[in-house]
């Protein structure tokens, strides 16, 4: 008699079996995080059923089942081996098992000795994330399954974590694409993530199995599967059990009495300390004396309308809300509206200006401006007379409760976005960055997950004794820290409070990185629908030791600022389309895939009543098929023009293949001239792309490296598909010294790539790979070197023509980046002469690469500036004093051009700075930029870029600098 | 240098307590010892906990390397704490050079001393390379020959401490008879000796004599070997108390020593020179120091094996000899190619079960680490490696779950522990 139990993440599953193997009793069931009274449950359920199982083995397995296991001195076995237990029985010949659980991934080779892998501590992809995308749709995963059977086309979606994920589908939604289409795509950025984050270079083949609950119950997600991997995988009848089962095969067989045990897990006391913080009132009476103060930031609202009165509205379609206000001709509110986005911003926001029109006929609209993510979706749906970025929304909202604000904070529904005002202009603006997750909807799920709403749950933390001290990272890491201060016994009032307290330390921290209060400013302002749970404003208060500002209508500031906006810009008559153009008003969507460029964007066309349309999921407005002040200026673009002409050639010696990535990228003038004098032909690998990435994916090591980084495998692919058999990727700890920094370093990822691409890319065996150590920053040597390391892969060369070819690549190079920098001259001098602003856009030179920085140079055309590059102004500075060691080739082209940035003191020449996700380096040299910038008054602009591309957040930034300099 | 205005330790701060963090028990109390001899008043950081991490995070960018995070977190913790007058005191930190982030650490300790109201605080870099000089602080030759002892050392006392702890019969008798090396060496240090290579030499066997004189119960435990960025590696604080927690899954733990990564230190100057070329004085004097360490490391190699039946560690000479096999001598940034070698190491001398502890997104770790996981598992099938992430915002459940789940695997390759019928593992 033995009974298996699986206490996961979120599920607790059990089985019993006979003595004859038989699976007498099986339960599955969601346990809500009360692991003990529910496991007392299922056991005596059991009993019940079945006496005979009154003695029986008791083994535990799953994450959650540990501490309990441990405590009662239950036998315990990892839920990873139990699988592997259960498998190897009752699945023989099984090649590969893929389990998805609750928060993690697992994936078990079985041929060739058992590999397991687990998903690291980035854990996208797994249910949760499921039931959170699912979500996002407002739907439960079996219907996102349902949704997914007619999928018409797949976009691309991170799904490494929520956040991300969340970042790419929003602006799909907003844009109107297919819920059925995003639905399908989620369940292929799962099957993308389980591939390239645990597969690690071995290749998911043969009889696959598919185990967990999520597999087990979408059938939608084991097809992305089997069409990912090529494979027919199978989802065995008891797929939901194999931990449970393999942890009941474990035991030794020694029979236990289930009864008493029962019992006392029934009461064991979930023991153990966790963390606490200071609690948020100490009393009542703290309470209603802080509900005092803010009562008194309010303004005038539901103010009645007389016949023929001028209003103006202000929209904010925000990424999980959309917010409405009509105000009067004084700025005071005449109604509003705060709802859920639901993925259709445009009927929400139809449904609104229907009851508008209905409940007020008297009103005369006078003008109108809509600002948030879907702003230009609603912009022209509704003929809306003005668009504005949401900082300058928000700005102008604050400025009405508080005239001399100087820091304004808004924790939204999925972002962050806090802002300096100096001198009455936005100053300084911290988004929360892909991984600096924690906001709204982070509160949302939590409390969903507890069968909450957000203001009852977050209620609950006002008085709680002991908060739980939860840190502050992404949620996928929060959802375990939780996990354990449950497990360690901590209150749902404590939680609450502990996620309320997390919410600030992440703003506070990782988004602004305050060190202290007054750095954040003296006269704060807070919004946003977050700071309406008390819980949260009161724990801002606290971690910043000063009492801010929080208007009563916290939640529509946006709204309310654009409405203001509206007010101050108002020519009269309002362009917004009128009740009667509402009544016939109509909204189509289709999608079609873009030809205009290699891009091949899938773009999503939405037209509307009287023919305006929106065209949404471009990279670059040739679809848009519309004029606008487009800068023809784009450094970007003259580089890579130079590059392409270093194409294939054909030599009188072998082939060499040389990846275009990492250090290759902007050492390819020198490595395509030293080879092909030397007479060699040159294969220079594809352009990068998203399918080229797909193709190199496979055989990534390490599932947090940056995404330049990852796409190398797909050039190497590349290389290998087109039949070349001699590679050449160098390994280079030094790079080119230019006379800027203390040292000439790569940093160690674009320095010893070489080694990790050679270690697991197992085709490279066959065929020529140099992945040799060479140091051009010594050239006397380096001829001496490289005639020694090429004379071991070709015969026949000489070190004289060696010496002669590495002159003419050094010469190359040096011309090559002589005119990078005139071209950077000449273009300024342009800039300046028309009156263009001029954005410094600085990165590494692989940022060039249109896959990795996703078109943001283009975006900042289109904005109507000039876009130059760091090493075309990097030349006019002379090495100077940092605060850091500036010890990186590459870097310290960015210390230079940020240093004469500053120096220019000019307002329309500005930086930004692009960063890969993942860089450790780019932690040090941001702030150190950020630094140099500061001490001379200028601003700060930072776009970090990963695998996805989000260009509504990046416009929030480039359109802010903008409106700061005076644009 | 070209940093900034920086606080130089001068003369005049010859009685400032400096503080230092901690890594390794044993080498950093020799270390201190040795330091109070040259009359600097040397304290070893102990604090721990939720508070070390929050004032890290305050003060370092989150993406910064968990070691900065940590180091930077708990020095400012303790100038809060009000120990120490902040007047008086100065910050010791250790500085690697080389391309990786972490020659950074001084620069933001500086930044988040500024930042944190301590600017007035001198901080002293202790480094291979000549990076940073301070009036203040000298090291003078007898001083460096008895710093290099005291890792020469720890490192043996080290060694037979993780190979005899775990089977000890009279629970304690190992780490009171470590407690009185450490005593012993620094009261000899005190008289001006012991630091001399015969002496050395002389010593190192009689330590093995009286360790391997304790007595032991041999059962069957998992032997595990832990490597890593090396602050994270050493330091319970960073790695969640891991040796503790592997202690308590009855395994016995090997942790490369310290000898081995200075070894590479001075050993990447020479590959340097032989890669790219350089200065031939400079060729000959690395050429020598890599001689003195080769026989310090000999006379440590013999003596671990001269009593009892302990795993004597291969030679610095052997392990790059096989892992340049698979990954480029001039691989040279943060752990470098060692990292890799030392799991080679590991797995050859029957610790083929492996933690490979770094820091969150760390670079060198890309490539040395999880980047070389494929290949070894390729030349060696039985290995068993798990790589766990550190940084503030993981948990100690997720890590231990991996670990775990790597145990559960070891202990199937000892033969099977579990005697459940019909499993195809248990013949």
């Amino acid at each position: 008699m033995r009974i298996g139990m699986d206490v996961g993440s979120t599920t607790l599953k059990c089985v019993a079996i006979d003595n004859e193997g038989n699976i007498v009793y099986k339960a599955y069931e969601r346990h809500f995080s009360k692991i003990a009274e529910k496991s007392a449950e299922m056991l005596s359920d059991i009993v019940e059923k079945n006496p005979q199982f009154a003695k029986a083995s008791l083994t535990v397995s799953g994450s959650a089942g540990m501490g309990f296991a441990n405590s009662l001195g239950l036998e315990f076995v990892q839920e990873v081996y139990a699988t592997r237990i259960s498998v190897s029985r009752l699945l023989p010949g099984t090649d590969a098992v893929i389990e998805l659980g609750g928060e993690d991934a697992k994936i078990l080779f079985f041929t060739n000795g058992v590999e397991v892998r687990m998903n690291g501590s980035c854990a996208g992809g797994t249910g949760a994330f499921i039931d959170q995308m699912a979500s996002l749709l407002s739907v439960d995963p079996l219907e996102m399954n349902e949704l997914a059977k007619s999928k018409e086309k797949i976009y691309s979606i991170a799904s490494r974590c929520g956040v991300f994920a969340k970042s790419d589908i929003q602006p799909l939604l907003n844009q109107g694409a297919r819920k059925n289409d995003i639905a399908a795509s989620i369940f292929t950025a799962v099957v993308n993530q389980t591939v390239s984050g645990l597969s690690q270079g071995r290749k998911i083949e043969g009889n696959v199995v598919y185990l967990g609950g999520p597999l087990y119950f979408l059938s939608q997600l084991r097809e992305a599967f089997d069409e990912g991997l090529g494979v027919k995988g199978k989802c065995p009848e008891n797929g939901l059990y194999f931990v449970a089962l393999g942890a009941a095969f474990s035991s030794d067989g020694t029979e236990i009495d289930i009864v008493e045990t029962t019992e006392k897990i029934r009461n064991a006391k979930e023991s153990g300390e966790y963390l606490g913080a200071k609690e948020l009132f100490t009393s009542k009476e703290e309470y209603e004396e802080f509900s005092r103060r803010h009562a008194r930031n309010s303004v005038k609202e539901n103010c009645p309308i007389s016949k023929g009165e001028q209003v103006c509205i202000g929209i904010d379609a925000g990424s999980t809300t959309v917010k409405a206000a009509v105000i009067n001709m004084n700025g005071e509110i005449v109604c509003s509206r705060y709802v859920p986005n639901n993925g259709d911003p445009v009927t929400l926001i139809r449904d609104f200006l229907a009851d508008f029109y209905r409940d007020y006929p008297d009103a005369v609209v006078a003008s109108s401006a809509v600002t948030g993510y879907g702003e230009e979706i609603i912009k022209n749906a509704f003929a809306v007379d003005f668009g504005l970025v949401e900082t300058v929304a928000h700005f102008t909202a604050a400025k009405k409760f508080k005239p001399d604000v100087d820091f304004i904070i808004d924790i939204g529904g999925q972002d962050i976005k806090c802002f300096k005002i100096r001198n009455n202009a936005i100053d300084n603006i911290f988004l929360n960055e892909a991984c600096s997750s924690g906001c709204g909807s982070f509160l949302q799920t939590f409390a969903a997950a507890w069968g909450y709403n957000i203001a009852d749950f977050s209620k609950l933390g006002l008085f709680a004794d002991r908060p739980v001290d939860l840190g502050s990272r992404c949620t996928v890491f929060m959802n375990s820290s939780v996990k354990q201060a449950q497990k360690d016994g901590a209150s749902i009032e404590n939680i609450s409070a502990g996620l309320s307290i997390s919410v600030v330390k992440n703003a506070i921290y990782k988004v602004i990185r305050a060190a202290n209060a007054d750095e954040l400013g003296k006269n704060i302002v807070v919004q946003g629908g977050t700071f309406l749970n008390d819980a949260v404003l009161r724990a801002f208060e606290q971690e910043i030791g000063r009492n801010v500002v929080r208007p009563s209508i916290s939640g529509i500031m946006g709204a309310y600022g654009a409405a203001l906006y509206a007010l101050e810009r108002m020519k009269g008559k309002s362009t917004l389309i009128s009740a009667q153009e509402l009544e016939s008003f109509e909204h189509k969507v289709k999608a079609v895939t873009c030809g205009k460029c290699s891009n091949n964007c899938r773009l999503t066309v939405n037209t509307f009543s009287s023919g305006r349309s929106f065209i949404g999921g471009n990279r670059c407005s040739k679809p848009l098929a519309k004029k606008n002040e487009t800068a023809t200026q784009n450094m970007f673009d003259y580089k890579r023009e130079l590059l392409s002409e270093y194409g294939n050639t054909v030599g009188t010696r072998e082939l060499i293949g040389l990846p275009m990535g990492l250090n290759m990228f902007e050492l390819l003038p020198f490595w395509h001239t030293f080879f092909t004098q030397l007479g060699f032909g040159v294969a220079v690998s594809a352009k990068s792309s998203r399918e080229l990435y797909v193709m190199g994916q496979h055989t990534i090591p390490s599932d947090t490296i940056c995404y330049p980084a990852k796409l190398l495998h797909g050039h190497i692919e590349d290389l290998l598909a087109r039949g070349v058999e001699n590679i050449f990727y160098p390994c280079m700890s030094y790079n080119i010294d230019e006379n800027l920094g203390d040292n000439n370093y790569n940093c160690p990822v674009v320095a010893y790539y070489p080694e990790v691409i050679r270690s697991n890319v197992g085709e490279l065996k066959k065929i020529n790979f140099m992945s040799d150590y060479v140091g051009l920053h010594r050239p006397k040597d380096f001829c001496k070197k490289i005639y020694e390391i090429l004379s071991q892969y070709f015969d026949g060369l000489n070190p004289k023509e060696v010496k002669a070819a590495a002159d003419k690549a050094y010469k190359e190079y040096n011309g090559f980046m002589k005119k990078i920098h005139l071209k950077g001259m000449e273009y300024l001098e342009a800039a300046k002469k028309n009156n263009l602003p001029v954005i410094v856009l600085c990165g590494r030179p692989y940022h060039l690469d249109e896959e990795i920085n996703h078109g943001i140079d283009k975006l900042i055309c289109e904005c109507g500036a000039t876009v130059i590059t760091e090493d075309s102004v990097s030349p006019l500075v002379k090495k100077f004093p940092t605060t850091v060691l500036n010890q990186w080739t590459y870097h310290s082209r960015l210390y230079a051009a940020a240093k004469y940035v500053a120096k220019q003191g000019d307002d329309d020449l500005n930086i930004v700075q692009l960063v890969s996700f993942g860089c450790g380096v780019d932690a040090i040299t941001t702030d150190e930029m950020r630094t140099i910038l500061e001490n001379d008054g200028k601003i700060y602009t930072q776009i970090k870029i990963d695998e996805i591309s989000n260009p509504g957040a990046v416009k929030i930034r480039l359109r802010s600098l903008f409106a700061a300099t005076g644009r | 240098m070209s940093t900034a205005d920086r606080v130089e330790f001068t003369k005049e701060m010859k009685d400032y307590t400096i503080l230092a963090p901690n890594m390794l028990e044993i080498h950093f109390s020799l270390l201190i010892n040795v330091f109070g001899q040259y009359g600097y008043n040397v304290e070893l950081l102990r604090n721990d906990g939720r508070a070390v991490v929050d004032e890290g995070l305050k003060y370092v960018h989150n993406d910064t390397c968990y070691p900065a995070l940590l180091v930077i977190g708990q020095l400012i913790d303790a100038l809060n704490s009000g120990k120490y007058n902040p007047d008086k005191t100065a910050l010791l930190i250790t500085q690697s050079g080389g391309g990786c982030r972490a020659s950074n650490y001084i620069h933001l300790l500086r930044k988040a001393l500024k930042k944190a109201g301590y600017p007035q605080v001198p901080v002293i870099s202790l480094n291979l390379s000549g990076l940073e000089k301070n009036s203040g602080f000298k090291i003078r030759l007898s001083m460096a020959l008895k710093m290099l002892s005291s890792v020469i050392y720890g490192d043996l006392i080290m060694l037979l401490k993780n190979q005899i702890e775990p089977y000890e019969v009279n629970k304690g008798e190992t780490e009171k008879l470590t407690q009185k090396w450490i005593k012993d060496i620094s009261a000899d240090f005190e008289k001006g000796k012991g630091y001399s290579f015969f002496e050395i030499k002389r010593n190192l066997p009689k330590i093995t004599k009286t360790f391997a004189a304790i007595p032991m119960k041999k059962t069957d435990k998992t032997k595990v070997g832990v490597v890593g960025e090396i602050y994270v590696k050493y330091s319970p604080l960073a790695n969640n108390h891991l040796e503790e927690f592997l202690f308590g899954q009855d395994c016995e733990v090997m942790v490369p020593g310290l000898l081995g990564f200075i070894n590479f230190k001075v050993d990447n100057r020479l590959e340097d020179i032989k890669l790219y070329g350089g200065n031939p004085f400079k060729k000959i004097a690395m050429q020598v120091a890599m001689w003195y360490l080769a026989k310090t490391e000999e006379s440590l190699r013999s003596a671990a094996g001269a009593y009892g039946n302990f795993t004597v560690p291969a030679p610095y000479a052997h392990i790059k000899e096989i892992c340049t096999k698979i990954i480029g001598a001039g691989c040279k940034m943060g752990e470098g190619w060692l990292l890799t070698a030392e799991m080679m190491e590991l797995i050859e001398s029957g610790y083929g079960n492996i933690v490979c502890a770094q820091p969150f997104g760390c670079l060198p770790n890309h490539i040395v680490g999880k980047g070389m996981i494929r290949k070894l598992k390729e030349m060696y099938p039985q290995s068993n490696i798990v790589p766990i992430d550190y940084d503030p915002g993981a948990t100690k459940v997720n890590q231990e779950n991996r670990i775990r789940l790597m145990l559960a695997v070891a202990n199937e390759n000892k033969g099977c522990a579990h005697s459940c019928e019909g499993c195809t593992h248990c013949e």
